[in-house]
């Protein structure tokens, strides 16, 4: 339990949601990236349209629809930038 | 006398149905300061991570995106300014409006065009009143701007802005059409409930601040992808944003003015429904007075009159 990611996810109108998580997945325009506690600091362009999955300790999982979005890791932790994040209905991935 | 009471008491019900109306604008204005400032503070975070990456972006990557670098002859000027849909907001646009204006003269003293680009329908009508050009206007949201607003803005500023870098003196570049070479944008601060100010800003090219920072503090950012193509992807947002952060503020500051002219208004209703019924009230009186003694003075005459038979 010591390890933990903070992770913010902000749109552009409000913030969506921030907490503490186990992992973070998202697309970048490059592949897919998996985000653990203690990540190097890194700065990702998301891929248009894409989601963004938090899996948040006791195996549950957030899940996002992002568009217009980046990905900012530093030693704070995990910021997902998003013109617009909604969250995903469960069936739709 | 009867007559001038009758006019009074129609004049006391046009003042209090103007009061009216003006009490509850007052009302709607303060609820809606209220909301905006909470939008203003909800987009506070996005703001600030924008910000952040974005300065760790530029100590990175090498500036020459045309967002940031000043062109050598700038020959045109846009000018993006923010007014309000309705009046009854005191001299909220007035103030707007003199500040872009001056902003203009400035520039065309420069020796730079200046092409306007205006949000909310009181900007438009001042200059179409006027008969000058608006190269663009968007209308119907400024009490409650989305971002999707900012992003159509923000997006036909850049379009005009990127179309600009091949313009010469004579041509309009390869590209035929005509562009501008930097942006200003004119907006109300809200700096608090008695206090908005009417400010212009340089929307772009932006100007990259130089600063140190002490070795070791600054972390190794990996980019994906590389850092030129990101700041190329960031800019444009960031440019949004600030576009949608001078919505929110103005829009707050709008409310702010409606609430304040409003309030005065209904103040000034209350004294003059004050002065009106007093007004109402001798004139009543003296028509009652002068019945009184018309009545007497009959009364006396026919006494009088009787007494000498």
């Amino acid at each position: 339990m010591a390890n933990q990611l903070p992770v913010k996810v902000v749109a552009v109108e409000e913030r969506v949601w921030s907490g503490e998580a186990e992992m973070l997945v998202a697309r970048t325009t490059e592949g897919e990236i998996g985000v653990l506690p203690g990540h190097s600091p890194l700065l990702g362009l998301l891929k248009e349209p894409s989601q963004v999955r938090v899996k948040l300790a006791g195996g549950e999982q957030l899940t996002y629809d992002v568009s217009g979005g980046f990905l900012s890791i530093d030693a704070d932790g995990v910021t997902v930038l998003a013109e617009s994040a909604t969250p995903a209905t469960p069936e739709s991935h | 006398m009867a007559g001038q009471v009758q006019a009074l008491r129609r004049r006391i019900r046009t003042v209090k149905s103007t009061k009216k109306i003006a009490k509850a604008q007052e009302l709607v204005a303060t609820s809606r300061i209220a909301k905006a400032q909470e939008r203003v503070t909800a987009s506070k975070p996005y703001a600030e991570a924008i910000t952040q990456v974005l300065t760790a972006l530029a100590s990175n990557a090498t500036i020459d995106n045309p967002l940031l670098v000043p062109r050598e002859r700038v020959r045109r000027a846009g000018i993006l300014l923010i007014t309000s849909d309705r009046g009854l907001a005191g001299a909220y646009n007035a103030n707007a409006i003199r500040t872009a204006e001056q902003l203009i003269s400035r520039l065309k003293a420069d020796g730079k065009e200046t092409v306007l680009y205006v949000v909310g329908r009181k900007g438009v009508g001042y200059y179409r009143f006027r008969n000058r050009p608006i190269e663009a206007s968007w209308t119907g949201f400024s009490e409650r701007p989305s971002f999707s607003d900012a992003k159509t803005i923000g997006d036909a500023l850049l379009e005009a802005f990127v179309a600009g870098a091949d313009d010469t003196d004579e041509t309009y570049g390869p590209d035929g059409i005509r562009g501008v070479d930097e942006l200003h944008i004119v907006s109300t601060q809200f700096q608090s409930l008695m206090t908005q100010s009417a400010e212009a800003h340089f929307l772009a090219p932006m100007q990259v601040e130089e600063r140190e920072v002490e070795p070791g503090l600054r972390p190794a950012y990996e980019f994906e992808p590389d850092a030129d193509e990101l700041l190329d992807a960031l800019l444009p947002k960031y440019l949004n944003t600030r576009i949608y952060a001078a919505l929110l503020s103005s829009a707050a500051s709008e409310s702010a003015s409606r609430r304040r002219a409003m309030k005065s208004a209904s103040d000034n209703a209350d004294d003059l429904l004050k002065r009106y019924t007093r007004e109402m009230n001798s004139a009543r009186q003296a028509a009652i007075t002068q019945e009184i003694s018309e009545i007497v003075g009959g009364v006396e005459a026919l006494s009088s009159a009787g007494s000498d038979m």
